[in-house]
């Protein structure tokens, strides 16, 4: 029962997402590929994400760390 | 104290508000003054009418959406134009023949762009046909398409008994047969059907003359023409009234027969921003400093074109101030109220009556009987001079065929339905009804929290879509489950990104169907998520009556 609501809920989700985005009046195969390019892109972002997200989080925390670890040498 | 609605504070403040924003003499008049000076003066206060009109924007996310929807379109577009072009896919569109691919282009592929990528695909929600008359139900027949909207067959079934919201059937007088028809089928018996003549040969009747009496006592002016189609009567009479080295001063958003008129006549023309009175006062004030562009001469005539109500807006025209400022400036005012006689106005005499004015005041008062009256054809009512000399140099009364009898005896039915002269008071009521119920509907699409655009009392109703997935959507919805037949139009008729489904309210619905067809709107909306508004209740005062006004003193 309540896989039946998730299902209906996703659903039409994905009708509001075709009608937003004009796939309710392209052809099937029209639709196949511009969902398939846009899967891959978000793929490609969420890949990128993961893979250099945490690199620069820690280069940027060293640096502004650096620059206040600095301030507070010099206020000694 | 029992407050109609709202405290003692806030009638008080809405009174003043309304007060001040008169700007007239009666300043510090009580009730009482306020009446006897509208006795004195013999004419009604139109002040008193505050122009209720929304035209609210929609939030940023929608416009975004909506472009870029259209982008993905025009891409896909892009791709289609393409691969038809290079024989990967069978081009359906009209192209031409290998043999004159040389020549100068027949067909534009670009300017055609739009519909074929774009309107092609959505096609099935227009040029619907219909098998039955455009009353309040009506029988839409059932076509498919195999190919994506590029050929339709039809498969035989009926869909019967679709709610009409489409038809301008404003009165309900466009039925079919009942017994107050019936001299419409002694006319028809009488005079036939075709008239097989222009008006300066033979083909003004008495029942022509009959009409246009009937028509200038129902408007109140002196004397009337009628034609036999609408859009005619714009585009071949503007022609002959402005000429060579007169001014036209039209609205943004005027009908496309105005327009055809106002090219065909070789007159400059200038477009003032929809119903903006500065917008037009700046012109004219430039009209009347510079003259005209190279000679610096007087302009020979002045025409301001507008529209009685605006049907792709619902907006009505601001007819007080336009007055005031074609007095001041000495122009002609040409008002196309196609729309609105029969449908605005206490007793349906259209816009003039709307706001209490005198018919004699507007010069070229035009309209169409295929409104409201259920009918084909358009007038021209004015002074007597005026219709004199459009009867002699009027192109459509050279050259069109004149208005057929029976038409011309449902007009005059009609009219007299309206006016009373039948002896009922029942096309009074029907004018009532189609107020009651336009304010009603409208009141009830804000209230849900949809987007309606124009004037509370006109009774076309266009209630924005904006994206063009939620065009074709809603109207297939709206036809196939909820049985409700709707007219949606996008681009080129209105602006790119605000695509729009139109309602015509008609004093033929009766409460029960406006309340389905508002259920089913209800749910259509949550479905397409089409409920923008950001004022979820109302947000405008009410307007009071000044005599019900009882904590005044």
């Amino acid at each position: 029962m309540d896989l039946r609501r998730v299902k209906e809920y996703f659903s039409w989700l994905y009708y509001q997402y075709q009608i937003i985005s004009c796939c309710a009046v392209l052809e099937p195969w029209e639709q196949s590929m511009f969902n398939t390019i846009l899967l891959t892109i978000i793929a490609m972002v969420v890949y990128t994400a993961y893979v250099f997200i945490p690199i620069h989080i820690r280069l940027a925390w060293e640096f502004f760390s650096k620059i206040c670890g600095y301030h507070s040498t010099i206020a000694n | 104290m029992a407050n109609p609605g709202g405290g003692t504070v806030c009638n008080g403040k809405l009174h003043n508000h309304k007060k001040q924003s008169n700007g007239s003499q009666r300043r510090n008049c009580t009730k009482n003054g306020i009446v006897k000076e509208a006795q004195q003066n013999g004419k009604p206060h139109f002040y008193d009418k505050l122009i209720v009109e929304s035209f609210e924007e929609a939030p940023l996310h929608v416009v975004v959406f909506t472009y870029m929807a259209y982008g993905i379109g025009t891409l896909f577009g892009y791709l289609r134009d393409f691969l038809r072009n290079w024989g990967i896919e069978k081009c359906n569109a009209a192209v031409e023949r290998k043999e004159q691919k040389d020549f100068v282009p027949l067909y534009q592929d670009f300017e055609n762009f739009y519909t074929r990528n774009l309107y092609m695909r959505i096609r099935d929600n227009w040029n619907r046909p219909i098998c039955s008359a455009p009353g309040p139900l009506f029988d839409v027949m059932e076509r498919v398409s195999d190919d994506y909207n590029w050929t339709f067959r039809f498969t035989g079934r009926i869909i019967k008994d679709v709610i009409n919201m489409g038809s301008y059937n404003f009165l309900g007088l466009a039925d079919k047969y009942d017994e107050s028809m019936k001299t419409i089928k002694d006319v028809l018996e009488v005079y036939g059907t075709g008239v097989a003549s222009t008006r300066h040969e033979m083909g003004t009747l008495d029942k022509h003359k009959e009409l246009e009496d009937l028509v200038a006592k129902f408007l109140n002016v002196e004397a009337a023409m009628v034609f036999g189609m609408g859009f005619a009567t714009n585009s071949m009479n503007i022609p002959a009234l402005v000429g060579k080295g007169c001014l036209i001063l039209s609205d943004e958003l005027n009908h496309t027969s105005l327009v055809l008129g106002a090219r065909l006549s070789g007159a400059t023309i200038r477009v003032f921003k929809h119903n903006n009175t500065q917008s037009l006062e700046k012109l004219l004030r430039d009209a009347v400093i510079y003259g005209q562009p190279r000679t610096c001469r007087a302009w020979k005539k002045i025409l301001i074109l507008v529209e009685g109500t605006y049907s792709m807006e619902g907006s009505i025209v601001h007819l007080p101030q336009i007055l005031a400022l074609k007095k001041k400036y000495k122009a002609y005012l040409y008002i196309d109220e196609a729309h609105s006689i029969g449908a605005v106005g206490p007793t349906g005499r259209g816009v003039t009556e709307f706001f209490g004015l005198d018919p004699h005041e507007v010069d070229v008062l035009m309209g169409t009987f295929t409104k409201s009256f259920g009918a084909s054809g358009g007038y021209i009512a004015g002074r007597k001079d005026l219709v004199d000399y459009l009867r002699v140099h009027s192109h459509s009364a050279v050259y069109a065929t004149s208005m057929s009898p029976p038409i011309a005896e449902q007009i005059i039915r009609s009219l007299k339905f309206i006016m009373g002269l039948d002896g009922t008071t029942q096309g009074l009521q029907r004018v009532q009804q189609l107020a009651k119920n336009t304010r009603y509907f409208r009141q009830r699409l804000q209230e849900m929290g949809f987007i309606i655009y124009g004037n509370e009392n006109a009774s076309v109703v266009p209630l924005l879509l904006y994206m063009p997935g939620k065009v074709a959507a809603f109207a297939r919805h709206m036809l196939q489950e909820k049985k409700i037949g709707v007219v949606v139009v996008g681009f080129p008729a209105t602006p790119l990104a605000e695509a729009r489904a139109r309602f015509c309210v008609s004093a033929s619905h009766t409460r029960e169907m406006l309340d389905t067809v508002l259920e089913a709107l209800d749910e259509t909306g949550d479905l397409l998520r089409l409920k923008y508004s950001r004022h979820k209740k109302s947000a405008r005062p009410e307007l009071y009556d000044e005599t019900s006004f009882e904590l005044e003193d």
